[in-house]
């Protein structure tokens, strides 16, 4: 009934009569200390309803006040997207009934948002494309509710509980202009995003958490023609996984309805991320007029054009930029580099460089052990519980002998579970790569004198069989043996007799 | 002595308080004793504090004796309009979808009337959420005219008005969104002052129209009206929207007199519409000025006559929003229903009376898609050539002058049936709100059938010193006595 999307792939990518038109509204929820517009910790946890007051509970006679430092996050993002910073930006009121919504209106902005007209570089194997930003703007965001005896769907169930811990959360919604054409386009559109976001440090952006969610507009038109088609809008998709396998969906989806002469309905539609398929939400779920108008609650945002200013030039170093200084500047291969910077992993690595570590090692150790560690303990890679310091210490320790790339390796995963740095991990551990002969003479001995067959075997002249033979040495002494210096040993003493 | 403490002035009554004649505890219980003989013909209050008001003024009698530091209006009895909201005391707005509701916190002005050290009696009567115009839309029944209780006391603060004529207190909060203090206090026979948008912080005042309302005090002098104001007004951080400057000093030019000062009468207001008796209050108070050394010339305020119909758009579309949020999910009255909808759509239907269910419709339809430009950014347009019309008479004149509401108290249950003709009441004391500047009502004298008639005067923003610099010249040389008479007054309940 449905096209598998990893069927549909390839043909979508390779429609050649229909060109995909998509563009992205992603929200960020923004890491300031208190809310949008009331002194209430924005901290997840805490028991439900506990982290509101008068303002975000939405009781009579309360009054929002703009958070200033939502107002800073939100030009710094506009700053760093290229975007105009409005000299005078408003608030309006988004009229609509929600439980989840305290207020039953959102306090947002409409037709004069904090920042415009920006845009950034996406590269894929389809090459680089400039994607415009529309707006930046910001909001509030709603509390969450959770139905009880149904099963946590709200039809049907006994009764409906809502914690407004949530609601008041400062967001920035970035809308993109629909410059993007394919799917690949749109997750590279979205990581590019969220590397700019943390590079700013204005909100750890989790699509699996919620702290950055996507909205994606999908619609097609003949290849060739500039008019758009209809357009359909794809929320709840909550990774980069599911953005791209929602629009391959919605593109196949389009194109078949499109191929065989019907129309494409303009709706709101959801993912199923276990169905692997898109289907519309239920017309009452949608809202046809918000009845926006501006909140005579609150005064226009005029941030200071030196504030704006200074702001601008206290910019942080951009990932794009950050990308050729590891690739031109540290001589690392572009896709280690870009792998870096989208896991937030380049300042990690050029704070290991600053304590002395080579570039090249470095990145490989985050590459491979660190990403992988952070996969198998579902740690986002920019919140890896390592120095610089310590990466560079670890690369020194493998460079000048003291241990091997395979201690290397248990040292690193023994800091990343908190064990201490890798010189207190080596210490406490006994770890010491041993290469000095002498010591290792008894054991090397001990080994031939056990393994008498294997031991004839290298003797008549067969130098795989030397295998079980350092596997002993090295099990006799933790593993810590050098293992050159203990075939160098072995082949010494089995020597054909000269 | 009871009845000489309740005819008293808040200044009065601070005097002999501060003089040690009187201990707080013995004002306030008077005034509690009064209340108790008025309310049953009355129904100022929806609630009286008789325990916290007595237990406030014992803590001022013992802080006195002590020598610690008092408030400025240290144990002066106040009547407080129920939609400011009050810690963990009941605040119905008038209606039934906050029956129950208990404030988790206090409102601003709430909290600064407590550092002033005045004592809350109770929470007065208004129609719901502030609309209307006679306190006939009051969810628990209308409040009564002192000076005829088979009159409405005007509205919304009419509960307000009606305790401070009838000596229930000396001092009455309300608040104005388009007359809402000043066309009772002119119903009444009291004084009553709109402030500058902005000068009283909005925080904990339950919004109807938030680019409109204005806390404000209600008295029967202006000194005593100027003293309350002094107390509450002031920057916010609470509220975006209150003035950053400190509030200007309002007592020390009150006595300045009106010399050589230049009235403006608003002159095309004159022309119909009006009352033979507030015509004569108003040539009365033409006459007084000029005795007084005032130059009265006429000026005109072309646009004024499209205000109503401006603020018709703009306070609705406001307060449909603003009361969207009494759903019945967190707070208020619920009544149950199958789906989220159904419950919500029930409880507000249960809930809110006719004016405000109107009021959300005018107002829901004037915002939505399509009739927005037509509407409320049309609205929005009025009150922007409404300001200028001010700013141009502001530049010949330093007050204007005209009336407040153009009839006297009218009979309840007379234009309750007819919303426009009850809109109409209004006509006068929207401009000052749609321009966000100060306006005054001030008793003027009776009208032929022994009703209080009043003026307004009105002033650029932050002008509230020359406002009630021209009232006090007024008052004394008008001399109106406050005191209701006349058969059907409530004076006759202690006869
Ligand atoms: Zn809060």
């Amino acid at each position: 009934m449905t096209t598998a999307p990893g069927a549909a792939e390839a043909t979508a990518e390779q429609a050649e009569r229909w060109e995909p038109v998509i563009g992205l509204e992603v929200h960020v929820e923004l890491s300031t200390r208190t809310k949008m517009f009331c002194g209430c910790a924005t901290d997840f946890g805490g028991a439900p309803n506990t982290r509101t007051c008068p303002v975000c509970l939405g009781q009579p006679g309360s009054l929002p006040v703009a958070n200033a430092g939502a107002v800073e996050y939100g030009i710094r993002l506009g700053l760093a997207l290229g975007c105009r910073i409005a000299p005078d930006s408003r608030f309006h009121r988004k009229n609509y009934f929600y439980p989840d919504m305290p207020k039953n209106y959102q306090i947002s902005q409409y037709d004069v948002p904090l920042c415009v007209g920006g845009g950034l570089e996406v590269v894929t194997g389809a090459g680089r494309r400039h994607v415009g930003i529309t707006r930046v703007h910001m909001e509030e965001d709603t509390g969450k509710s959770s139905h009880v005896g149904s099963g946590g769907r709200i039809h049907g169930a006994d009764h409906s509980l809502v914690d407004y811990n949530r609601a008041g959360i400062p967001l920035l919604e970035v809308v993109s202009e629909p410059d993007l054409r394919s799917a690949e386009e749109a997750r590279a559109y979205l990581t590019e995003l969220r590397a700019i976001v943390r590079t700013l440090g204005i909100s750890d952006a989790k699509l699996e958490e919620g702290s950055m969610r996507c909205d994606a507009n999908v619609s097609l038109r003949p290849v060739g023609h500039t008019v758009f088609g209809t357009r359909v809008e794809i929320k709840n998709m909550n990774s980069l996984r599911s953005l791209g396998r929602a629009i391959l969906y919605e593109v196949v989806r389009q194109r078949g309805l499109l191929d065989a002469g019907e129309p494409v309905v303009q709706e709101t539609r959801h993912w199923d991320e276990d169905a692997g398929r898109t289907s519309p939400l239920r017309r009452k779920e949608e809202i046809t007029d918000y009845r926006y108008f501006p909140d005579p609650d609150l005064v226009p945002v005029m941030p200071a054009p030196e504030w704006v200013e200074r702001l601008r030039a206290d910019l942080p170093e951009m990932p794009g930029v950050t990308r050729s200084r590891l690739t031109e500047g540290l001589g690392l291969p572009a896709e280690q580099a870009h792998t870096l910077v989208h896991a937030g992993l380049a300042g990690l690595l050029q704070d290991a460089a600053a304590a002395g570590s080579g570039p090249a090692e470095a990145a490989n150790w985050l590459t491979n052990e660190v990403l992988t560690w952070c996969a198998e303990h579902g740690v986002d890679p920019a919140d890896a519980p390592l120095t610089g310091a310590a990466l560079a210490e670890l690369v020194g320790l493998v460079a000048d002998g003291t241990l091997s790339a395979r201690l290397g390796r248990s040292v690193l995963v023994d800091a990343l579970d908190g064990r201490g740095t890798p010189g207190r991990i080596v210490a406490a551990r006994g770890l010491r790569q041993i290469s000095d002969s002498d010591r290792l003479a008894a054991a090397v001995d001990e080994a031939i004198a056990a393994n008498p067959e294997a031991a004839a075997r290298v003797r008549e002249g067969n130098p795989k069989a030397v295998g079980p033979l350092v596997g002993a040495v090295m099990r006799a002494t933790g593993g810590q043996a050098n293992p050159r210096v203990v075939n160098e040993l072995l082949r010494s003493r089995l020597a054909a007799p000269g | 002595m009871t009845a000489a403490l309740t005819r008293a002035t808040a200044v009065e009554l601070l005097a002999a308080m501060g003089a040690g004649e009187v201990a707080a505890v013995e004002v306030v219980r008077a005034h509690l004793e009064r209340i108790a003989a008025t309310e049953e013909r009355l129904h100022a209050f929806l609630r009286v504090l008789d325990e916290p008001a007595l237990a406030h003024a014992a803590d001022v009698d013992r802080r006195r004796a002590a020598g610690e530091p008092l408030g400025a209006l240290a144990g002066v009895p106040l009547a407080l309009k129920d939609i400011l909201c009050t810690a963990g005391v009941p605040t119905t707005c008038g209606s039934r979808i906050l029956e129950g509701y208990r404030p988790p916190y206090d409102a601003t002005v709430v909290a600064r009337l407590r550092a002033a050290d005045a004592v809350v009696v109770g929470k007065t009567n208004l129609d719901e959420f502030a609309m209307g115009s006679s306190t006939e839309n009051s969810a628990f029944g209308p409040t009564r005219n002192p000076w005829d209780t088979s009159r409405v006391p005007g509205g919304s603060s009419g509960g307000s008005a009606a305790a401070v004529a009838a000596f229930d207190a000396p001092l009455g909060i309300g608040t104005d969104t388009g007359g809402s203090i000043r066309q009772p206090a002119a119903l009444c026979g009291v004084v009553g002052l709109k402030p500058t948008y902005g000068l009283v912080s909005r925080y904990g005042l339950v919004a109807f129209a938030s680019s409109l309302d204005q806390v404000g005090p209600m008295a029967r002098t202006v000194t005593d009206a100027a003293l309350l104001l002094g107390a509450v007004a002031g920057p916010d951080p609470m509220d975006s929207t209150s003035l950053q400057e400190p509030a200007p000093d309002l007592l020390g030019d009150l006595d300045r007199g009106v010399d050589g000062l230049r009235v403006g009468l608003v002159a095309e207001e004159i022309e119909d519409g009006m009352a033979p008796g507030v015509r004569a209050g108003l040539a009365r108070a033409v006459e007084a000025l000029e005795r007084l050394g005032a130059k009265v010339a006429d000026v005109r305020l072309p646009h004024a006559g499209y205000g109503i119909a401006a603020y018709y758009l703009i306070a609705p579309s406001e307060a449909s929003s603003n009361l969207s949020r009494y759903d019945g999910v967190r707070y208020g009255l619920r009544v149950d229903g199958a789906t989220t909808e159904e419950m919500t759509a029930r409880t507000r239907d249960a809930g809110f009376g006719d004016e405000v269910k109107r009021r959300v419709m005018i107002g829901t339809h004037a915002l939505s898609a399509g009739y927005y430009d037509a509407y409320y950014a049309q609205a929005q347009r009025v009150r922007t050539l409404i300001m200028r019309d001010f700013a141009a008479a502001y530049e010949s004149c330093d007050v204007l002058l005209g009336p407040t509401s153009p009839g006297t108290a009218f009979p309840l249950g007379a234009k309750i049936d007819d919303p426009l003709a009850m809109y109409l009441n209004d006509v006068y004391t929207v401009p000052s709100n749609l321009a966000g500047a100060p306006a005054l009502s001030l008793p003027a004298g009776l009208d032929d059938g022994g009703l209080p008639v009043g003026v307004q005067l009105m002033a650029p923003a932050l002008g509230e010193p020359t406002l009630l610099r021209v009232a006090r010249a007024l008052e004394a040389e008008l001399a109106f006595d406050p005191t209701p008479r006349g058969a059907r007054s409530s004076e006759e309940v202690r006869a």
